[in-house]
């Protein structure tokens, strides 16, 4: 099928692309930009006068359920949900059940979203067998199933011995390894940042060295091994530090953080919404400012949505006995766009960190539009609104932004040349 | 998917309609409680201690942490108010089968309750029932979590107001447990609404919460230092499983340093009173011969507990009412 | 504005009827018991003056009100006072106004909760014939009929007072 789009304000920040002009696809692919080539036939023009076109966003932590949670979501769900809110290419962590760490797994998770057909699905594969901390995954059969990368997630290793071996094992192969770093002893029983609020609401708390502590073994571990490094979900301004200081010393470490950890913190657990249980937690006010400079600054070089989709009755329940996570794939664009009309960003600098900044942390073949490219785009309307909540798609309703608006509104996705979304 | 608690437990006249938490409330209502509560005191006393009040209303006692003794007071003042009573222990019975708290509580709604006085073990539980699962049932907070048990803490300000000096003349200690413990938030929170000027918290460091100080209290480490000249002393319960979780060396450790024994009460003003929410442990955090001296008023609590929960329960059926004809009314 | 009568004069009159009914029932060392906030201060008066050997009580009877579930539980609410035994003892109750007579309703429930007194005898200042219930006075001040959209207050305790207010629009 060949789309022509038209008229629209191109962004791409791998190439560093800002102008108006026209995008031509063919068979799934950039075929040309600007002028159509001689002879191009479109079967479909779309008139995006107005909208801006950019690279399909790059989510590298979308939890997709499937296998084993089909209550709270699965794969041509939240997919479609991902498609809604401009993703075009997602990394699904390896807590599904049975835990992606055999290729089956992997298999079949690339096998559905193939069938889906909404984004492309790049797995994360689990570090340990059933990220149980104990024994080595099958780390290169799994990179040959398509994992594109490792991670224990916030579950803990049994000792840094077995930590070491596996970074070892995993730079050997130059594969990455993706760190959520929280020390599980010093986090233990908690569910919310410690300081004042928890102090007063009577949560549990989470002090920030659970997440230094083990960010600082993390630092000198890949230092120690070489291995290739991403942390994702840091929430706290000292963690921020800490990376920075490992970068400026050249340690090729990348970052993300979770979207809303940028809009929430722990102030707003006045209340006792059990839908901003989140882990790590939402930390305090100033660390979310630091937050904020470091995607600002490029020491975080990705945002992605952390998104955990829940059944009701998973959210129905005390602040503490809630399960942890929300729902914000298919908002990823417009929350993201606060931050450009909070004045943190320019526009091409957000979507460099929606797009480029992901793809280059995992080395993902995604996030760019050069010719030859898979066509992954979005069009979405800069002066538009999204009512959140309005037609939700993904199952879990776990959003605590639902019922507010956001700016910018996303009009089409497009997937490998093909139209998955149009508003 | 929740509203901050001053706005929930309030209807749109300013009336209480649950009773969640002391944070957020004025000092005029915190001082009608305490007026209402006297007024009750007196109808205990007399040879049929009951009024018609809540008379065909139904009070359920939902109790998912086992206390007979909170229990049984929040049973005894619906009794007095003439209300049905219905209690419910639920660890022993649904959601050991798998029921949740949700399912529960709008099973009770169904019966036609209408007020739920709950104890949970999660902090906010109180908050989540009334915000989210049964809005139009008035909800009292009979201790939830480590966040608060404020119809503890009323208890404990009418304790103070019938036997000490006005509040804006006192200095008033809680000495423990104060990290694991809803009845010093709750204190801390009703000492400052009612303009205490000198609240005192003494404990070791692993038994305070980060950020203690937003509560505007001093604190110490050192029992003998923080009592000197207090007119209050507000003792807490130490559970023995803080042993385990290594806050605390041993319990014979905490006692020699933070055990209120006759030695450490003669640095308090000679007339200052000595309390605690009970059950207490002797020898552990205080001496048997404080708990049962002159300056004791532990007793006393009980008795006044019965009429502060009269008051807060009538006061929250009334505005839980007032608050369901104005929206009808409206319709 | 209409003339209302002078309290002091209409309580000399009920005081003497009072002491007459009493002797003539045999209804010996009786207690006065005032309801807040108006006949307790009628009350006082009428024991100072006619019965200085009786004891004095007064009752709040807002825990016993029949309008709770709808209006609520009203502020200010004191404590009942009653420092003497009711059980067999002759009561003299004492209101301000009596208009529908729920109020002397539950002043008889709440006198009940505390024993079984021997007999009740109700005082009221003022009548204003709207009663709801089958309660009279058995001694009374005045008879009223108010002009509409106005009602009477008792002000006091010194000097008692009837005014005529009109009825806030709400």
């Amino acid at each position: 099928m060949r789309i022509t789009i038209s008229g629209a304000r191109v962004i791409d920040p791998a190439s560093q692309l800002d102008q108006i002009t026209d995008v031509h696809i063919d068979h799934g692919l950039i075929h040309a930009l600007g002028d159509a080539p001689q002879g191009f036939q479109p079967s479909m023009t779309i008139d995006a006068r107005g909208l801006i076109a950019c690279p399909g966003l790059v989510d590298l932590d979308v939890s997709l359920r499937e296998p084993g949670f089909g209550r709270k979501g699965n794969i041509a769900s939240e997919t479609r949900a991902a498609a809604a809110g401009g993703v075009t290419s997602l990394c699904c962590p390896p807590d599904s059940r049975p835990v992606l760490d055999t290729p089956a797994v992997a298999e079949l998770i690339l096998d559905r979203s193939e069938r889906a057909g909404q984004a492309r699905v790049f797995p994360i594969g689990a570090l340990t067998r059933g990220l149980e901390g104990e024994q080595l995954s099958e780390l290169v059969s799994l990179r040959d199933a398509g994992c594109v990368a490792f991670t224990q997630g916030l579950a803990p290793v049994a000792s840094n011995r077995i930590l070491r071996r596996a970074l070892e094992y995993a730079a050997g192969f130059d594969l990455s390894v993706i760190f959520m770093p929280q020390d599980a002893a010093l986090a233990e029983g908690g569910v919310a940042h410690e300081g004042p609020t928890a102090a007063r609401l009577g949560l549990r708390g989470i002090p920030e060295t659970a997440e230094t502590v083990a960010l600082a073994r993390d630092l000198l571990l890949i230092e120690q091994t070489g291995v290739r490094a991403h942390f994702s979900g840091l929430s706290s301004a000292r963690a921020i530090d800490m990376l920075a200081d490992a970068q400026s010393r050249g340690l090729p470490v990348t970052a993300d953080v979770a979207m809303y950890q940028l809009l929430l913190c722990d102030e707003d657990l006045d209340g006792y919404s059990s839908l901003l249980h989140v882990m790590p937690p939402l930390r305090s006010a100033s660390d979310r400012r630091a937050l904020r400079q470091a995607v600002q600054s490029g020491v975080i070089q990705a945002i992605s949505s952390h998104h955990r989709p829940h059944e009701s009755e998973a959210k129905r329940v005390p602040f503490a006995a809630a399960e942890a996570g929300i729902s914000s794939v298919e908002v990823l664009l417009p929350l993201s766009l606060t931050l450009v009309a909070d004045g943190l960003l320019e526009l091409p600098a957000l979507l460099a960190r929606l797009t480029s900044g992901p793809a280059a942390a995992l080395g993902l073949p995604a996030g760019r539009l050069a010719v030859g490219d898979s066509a992954d785009l979005v069009l979405f309307d800069p002066a538009g609104t999204t009512e959140i909540g309005h037609h939700w798609l993904s199952r879990g309703s776990n959003c605590p932004f639902m019922g507010q608006s956001a700016p910018g509104k996303v009009s089409h996705t497009l997937c490998q040349g093909r139209l998955v979304y149009q508003a | 998917m929740s509203l901050k608690s001053s706005k929930l437990q309030l209807n749109e006249q300013g009336q209480l309609r649950h009773f969640l938490g002391i944070d957020g409330l004025s000092r005029e209502l915190l001082t009608e409680i305490l007026d209402t509560a006297d007024s009750f005191l007196e109808v205990g006393e007399r040879s049929i201690k009951k009024v018609p009040l809540l008379r065909g209303k139904t009070v359920c006692n939902v109790f998912f942490e086992n206390s007979t003794r909170t229990r049984s007071t929040f049973e005894l003042a619906a009794k007095r108010l003439s209300a049905d009573v219905l209690n419910l222990d639920v660890q022993t019975s649904s959601t050991s089968k798998g029921e949740t708290l949700y399912d529960t509580l709008r099973n009770l709604e169904a019966m036609a309750a209408d007020m739920f006085v709950v104890r949970h073990g999660d902090s906010g539980a109180a908050h989540f029932i009334a915000g989210n699962v049964c809005p139009d049932v008035a909800i009292i907070n009979a201790g939830d979590g480590n966040h608060a048990h404020p119809t503890q803490a009323m208890l404990d300000m009418l304790t103070i107001r019938r036997h000490q000096k006005p509040f804006e003349q006192l200095s008033v200690a809680i000495v423990g447990d104060i990290l694991h413990s809803r009845v010093a938030r709750s204190n801390m929170e009703a000492l400052r609404i009612l303009g205490c000027p000198d609240i005192r918290v003494i404990a070791p460091r692993t038994l305070l919460p980060e950020g203690i100080e937003q509560y505007g209290v001093r604190v110490f480490n050192d029992l003998r230092t923080g009592l000197r000249d207090v007119d209050v002393v507000i003792m807490l319960r130490l559970q023995k499983e803080r042993m385990q979780r290594g806050l605390l060396p041993s319990e014979g450790e905490f006692y020699r340093q933070y055990g209120l024994t006759s030695d450490s009460l003669a640095l308090a003003r000679p007339d200052a009173l000595v309390m605690h929410p009970g059950p207490i442990n002797r020898g552990v955090e205080i001496e048997s011969a404080v708990a049962d001296g002159a300056q004791s008023v532990i007793l006393k609590q009980v008795t006044y507990g019965i009429a502060v929960r009269m008051a807060v329960m009538s006061m929250a059926m009334a505005g839980q009412t007032t608050q369901r004809q104005s929206r009808q009314g409206a319709e | 504005m209409t003339e209302l009568p002078d309290v002091g004069t209409l309580l000399q009159r009920m005081g003497e009827d009072l002491i007459a009914l009493l002797d003539r029932e045999q209804r010996t060392d009786p207690a006065v018991v005032g309801i807040h906030t108006g006949g307790a201060w009628i009350a006082e008066q009428l024991r100072d003056r006619f019965l200085p050997d009786s004891p004095l009580g007064s009752l709040d009877i807002a825990f016993y009100r029949d309008d709770f579930s709808q209006i609520g539980l009203q502020p200010g609410v004191r404590p009942s006072e009653l420092p003497f035994s009711v059980e067999g003892r002759h009561l003299v109750l004492v209101d301000d106004v009596l208009m529908t007579g729920r109020t002397i309703r539950a002043a008889l429930n709440e006198l009940f909760d505390y024993g079984r007194p021997a007999s009740v005898t109700l005082v009221t200042l003022v009548d204003l014939e709207s009663r709801e219930l089958p309660i009279r006075a058995d001694i009374l001040g005045v008879s009223l009929a108010l002009p509409r959209g106005q009602r009477i207050k008792l002000t006091g305790p010194e000097p008692l007072r009837l005014t005529l207010n009109p009825i806030a629009e709400s």
